[in-house]
């Protein structure tokens, strides 16, 4: 039993890790596919069939389906490709390494010297989780049913395309920068300037 | 009549006040009219109180006369009082006098100059301040006075403004007496505190009783009076202003740097004499600074080149036969020298005057000759005075006054026989500097041509004075010489006279005689190196050692190059380092901290999710350390 | 319960290292998960139901997120044309 927990969690690990490291958004996220289905298999493992079976349906599912959709949607290509490869340079996995290293370590530190207890889970079947849900839990499951109702129009509002939501003007990037260089020059400022400066007589705005 | 005394001062503080409010209104004839008047006035008054004074004396040879009490202040109660006795008497009558010629003569001196008015104000503020300093029964008023003739010497050292040297010259003189001064209010204070007292008869009294001979709160007293005294009589160490004084007009000259500002200081320690009788060891250091200022004074004044500056010299080096005068207790023969100091002194500056106007402003004696033939009146005055003030044997009044004075600083029992050997010596440089001077101004050849000469407004005052250097000095000679002691019997009922040594080796005719031989040396001295071979002059002053000597005379023995890099420099660079207002910047630094913190936390908001991200896993890192850890 | 903290920790990596936006929200995608198998373990400890049920209101959170996360995505990229977050970087300063 142990064994083929440790054997999954690997599974886990090292798919999550190939998953971060994946130039290209739809192999990154048939690893993470991967990754869910090995957190099911450990949670049946664990003695909570109801939700691993959640877990595949929702996560593995839905939300998956939902991002491969966005993603083919936006359809970015090689340029994507190439873009994120002169993002991922080894040394930014520093910085962050560390300080995930440090919460790591602090972590294990506490569950070490927490409980001395051992580990033995006891399975919970299904007909208990929903006892809990419908008795002492019942708020929760309406309140969860009304924020998934405002995620469905908020999805829905935010994500249409129609024209009489006034346009935020200059879109391209390019042409921003362009336009906030013409205002800088009328005003006298140049970017990156402080605006506000403490203890000399200048006036603000003067460079 | 003696209840007129008031008006001595008030009439020239009153005739100043009006030349200061319409001066630029009035036209040049009343503006000399209300200047030379007033003080003419004052003269009047003091003559007429003198007169009753020596006819009816008063009881205890005093008068007061207090005009209201000045503050009341736990237990101290200082009046505006004027306090008449011999001194006072002989003091106010020579300031008066002398300073009624002087501005007479400065009528027609200064009939050119656009400050016409403005100078006669000056003038007559500080004939009222002096006045006022010496009829002043309290130190108090007394220093009030010595404050009003300190300001009146800035303004008239500086009256010719717009030239930034005089208003450098007029600061100097101010700052130097100035440091006099602050040791001279400590003084007071330090009489106040002890005493309680600074109405000078009491204070007298109080420090007789209270204090034993060799007190050190006498000493210290003494000491500090002493300092103020040497700021406003030019000695050493405070004489490097007077020199420079000279950049004012030659009236201000003559009255102030002459006759009578300058020997403010001798009139306090002889009106303080108790205190100096009770630290004989002050009364020592008063005739030992006398002494050494003579000397030195006396050698700068060989090497001047400036006609006023020789005189200037010729002024510190007479105080300070004065001072040795009060140092070995011969308080009469003090003012005695005064007396006949101010009679020959301002005749001196009036001559250079008259001779500076008629070589077109030229101050320089080497460029000068030949005059005696051209300008016959100032010669002979100015021979005269020189004569007087060098010492010519029985017919001038310096002779009298400065032989006093040196055989009573052998005979005294404080004095020594090294005081009166120095003092003789003095003599001669005395006649070396002062011939010098006159041969040089007066004969060879004439180099510039006579151009403005004197009218009768200058000459008589330059007439009167000359008599008086001649018959001034015979109220007071020595005993085989007429045996006139009028002079000292007078003062004796303010001042006591000097305590005798009983054994001398020499005779007081020994002394005069020994004075004489010193003039003759110097006037020959004179004579052979200015008249006859002028080469041995000029060949003195050509070998290295002999042209740093003649330097360091020159320059008042280096004094002045210390004082700069001592006092002066130190206090510019303060000046200059806090310009940038250090103190300040504690506080601008407060603002300049929190704008660097300003610039700090904005550098934090970057505006970017994975920045915001890492701030927060560092934050949870903290608290997840601290709830484990501590 | 250490698979729950390294896989949390491997998200958070994500998170902060990987400038495209599908990425970061995979990435978040992961750390809850963490977090609900973490919840469930829990659970599974003390042999209570209470885990499981924190794990589904915590799918139901991610579900929700999830969908209006992506609807933002879809916005950001009519806006700046690109997906890089550090495009939408506008309140500096």
């Amino acid at each position: 039993m142990s064994g083929l927990f440790y054997l999954v969690a690997a599974v886990a690990i090292v798919s999550t890790v190939l998953m971060l490291t994946r130039l290209d958004a739809v192999h990154a996220l048939l690893y993470l596919i991967l990754s869910l289905l090995s957190v099911a298999v450990i949670l049946y493992i664990i003695g909570a069939p109801f939700a691993a079976a959640l877990e595949l349906i929702i996560y593995a599912g839905a939300i998956m389906v939902l991002f491969i959709f966005v993603v083919m949607l936006l359809n970015q290509g090689d340029r994507a490709t190439a873009l994120e490869r002169s993002w991922l340079k080894p040394g930014m996995w520093v910085g962050p390494g560390a300080l995930a290293a440090i919460l790591l370590a602090e972590f294990a530190y506490a569950l070490w010297h927490g409980s001395a207890r051992q580990f033995a889970p006891r399975a919970t079947d299904p007909k208990q989780v929903g006892l809990a849900l419908f008795g002492p839990y019942l708020i929760g499951v309406e309140v969860a049913s009304m924020l998934l109702t405002a995620a469905l129009v908020g999805a829905y509002h935010l994500g249409s395309r129609t024209s009489t939501r006034p346009e935020l003007p200059k879109p391209d990037h390019a042409l921003r920068s362009e336009a906030r260089n013409d205002y800088f020059a009328q005003s006298g400022i140049a970017p990156g300037d402080d605006l506000v400066r403490v203890g000399t007589n200048r006036p603000a705005g003067a460079p | 009549m003696l209840k007129l005394l008031w008006l001595m001062p008030a009439i020239p503080f009153s005739s100043s006040l009006l030349l200061v409010l319409f001066g630029p209104r009035l036209a040049k004839k009343t503006a000399a009219l209300l200047g030379v008047g007033s003080i003419a006035f004052a003269a009047a008054v003091s003559i007429t109180v003198s007169a009753t004074f020596l006819s009816a004396r008063p009881p205890g040879d005093v008068f007061t006369q207090t005009l209201w009490t000045w503050m009341d202040v736990a237990g101290f109660q200082p009046h505006i009082g004027l306090y008449l006795d011999a001194i006072s008497l002989v003091m106010t009558l020579v300031v008066t006098c002398v300073g009624a010629l002087i501005h007479w003569y400065s009528a027609e001196f200064m009939i050119e100059d656009e400050g016409y008015s403005r100078f006669f104000a000056y003038m007559n503020l500080f004939v009222a301040s002096m006045l006022t300093l010496l009829l002043a029964d309290n130190l108090l008023l007394l220093y009030l006075g010595w404050e009003g003739v300190g300001l009146c010497s800035y303004l008239l050292i500086g009256f010719w403004y717009k030239d930034p040297a005089n208003g450098a010259a007029g600061r100097k003189a101010f700052i130097v007496t100035r440091t006099g001064d602050t040791a001279m209010i400590l003084g007071l204070a330090l009489l106040v505190k002890q005493l309680g007292t600074l109405d000078m008869q009491e204070l007298m009294g109080r420090a007789s009783d209270q204090w034993q001979a060799g007190s050190p709160y006498a000493l210290a007293a003494a000491l500090l009076l002493l300092g103020g005294a040497v700021g406003k009589s030019a000695q050493l160490p405070l004489q490097t202003w007077l020199p420079d004084a000279m950049a004012g007009p030659t009236p201000t000259s003559a009255l102030i740097h002459a006759a009578t500002m300058v020997t403010a200081g001798v009139y306090l320690i002889a009106r303080t004499h108790v205190l100096f009788s009770l630290a004989p060891l002050a009364q020592h250091l008063v005739a030992v600074v006398g002494i050494a200022t003579l000397i030195l004074a006396g050698c700068s004044a060989l090497t001047q080149w400036d006609l006023k500056r020789v005189l200037a010299y010729s002024t510190i080096s007479q105080i300070g036969y004065m001072f040795l005068a009060l140092g070995v207790g011969a308080w009469s023969a003090a003012i005695f020298h005064f007396m006949t100091h101010a009679f020959f002194k301002a005749l001196l500056f009036l001559g250079a005057g008259v001779i500076i106007d008629a070589m077109h402003e030229e101050h320089n004696i080497f460029k000068m000759g030949g005059l005696w033939k051209d300008l016959p009146i100032a010669f002979w005055t100015f021979l005269i005075g020189g004569c007087s003030l060098a010492g010519l044997p029985l017919v001038t009044a310096g002779f009298y006054s400065k032989g006093l004075i040196i055989w009573e600083a052998r005979t005294s029992q404080s004095g020594s026989t090294a005081l009166w050997l120095l003092a003789i010596a003095g003599v001669l440089l005395t006649a070396l500097y002062t011939f010098r001077m006159i041969f040089v101004v007066f004969f060879g050849e004439a180099k510039i041509q006579v151009g403005k000469r004197p009218g009768y407004r200058m000459t008589i005052p330059l007439l009167a004075l000359s008599a008086l250097s001649i018959v001034g000095g015979f109220v007071q000679t020595p005993a085989a010489l007429g045996n006139i002691h009028l002079f000292a019997g007078f003062l004796q009922s303010a001042l006591p006279s000097v305590t005798e040594r009983t054994v001398v080796s020499i005779t007081e005719m020994g002394s005069e005689g020994l004075v004489t031989l010193a003039f003759l040396t110097g006037l020959g001295f004179a004579y052979l190196l200015y008249l006859r071979k002028p080469r041995y002059a000029a060949a003195l002053s050509k070998p290295p050692f002999g042209k740093a000597l003649h330097q360091f005379w020159f320059t008042d023995w280096g004094l002045d190059w210390l004082y700069e890099r001592l006092f002066v420099r130190p206090v510019l660079w303060f000046a200059r380092f806090d310009s940038s207002d250090f103190i300040d910047s504690l506080y601008t630094g407060v603002a300049r901290l929190s704008e660097l913190a300003y610039r700090a936390l904005r550098s934090s908001e970057t505006g970017k999710v994975r920045w915001y991200a890492a701030g927060i896993v560092f934050g949870a890192v903290l608290l997840v350390s601290m709830v484990s850890f501590l | 319960m250490l698979l729950a903290t390294i896989l949390f920790a491997l998200g958070l990596i994500g998170l902060l290292v990987r400038r495209n936006l599908i990425f970061i929200l995979m990435s978040i995608e992961v750390m809850l998960n963490a977090a609900g198998l973490a919840f469930v373990a829990a659970g599974a400890q003390w042999g209570q139901p209470d885990g499981q049920v924190m794990f589904i209101f915590i799918l139901a959170t991610a579900a929700a997120e999830v969908a209006v996360g992506l609807a933002l995505v879809l916005r950001l990229h009519r806006q700046y044309k690109s997906l890089d977050v550090d495009a939408a970087s506008e309140m500096r300063g």
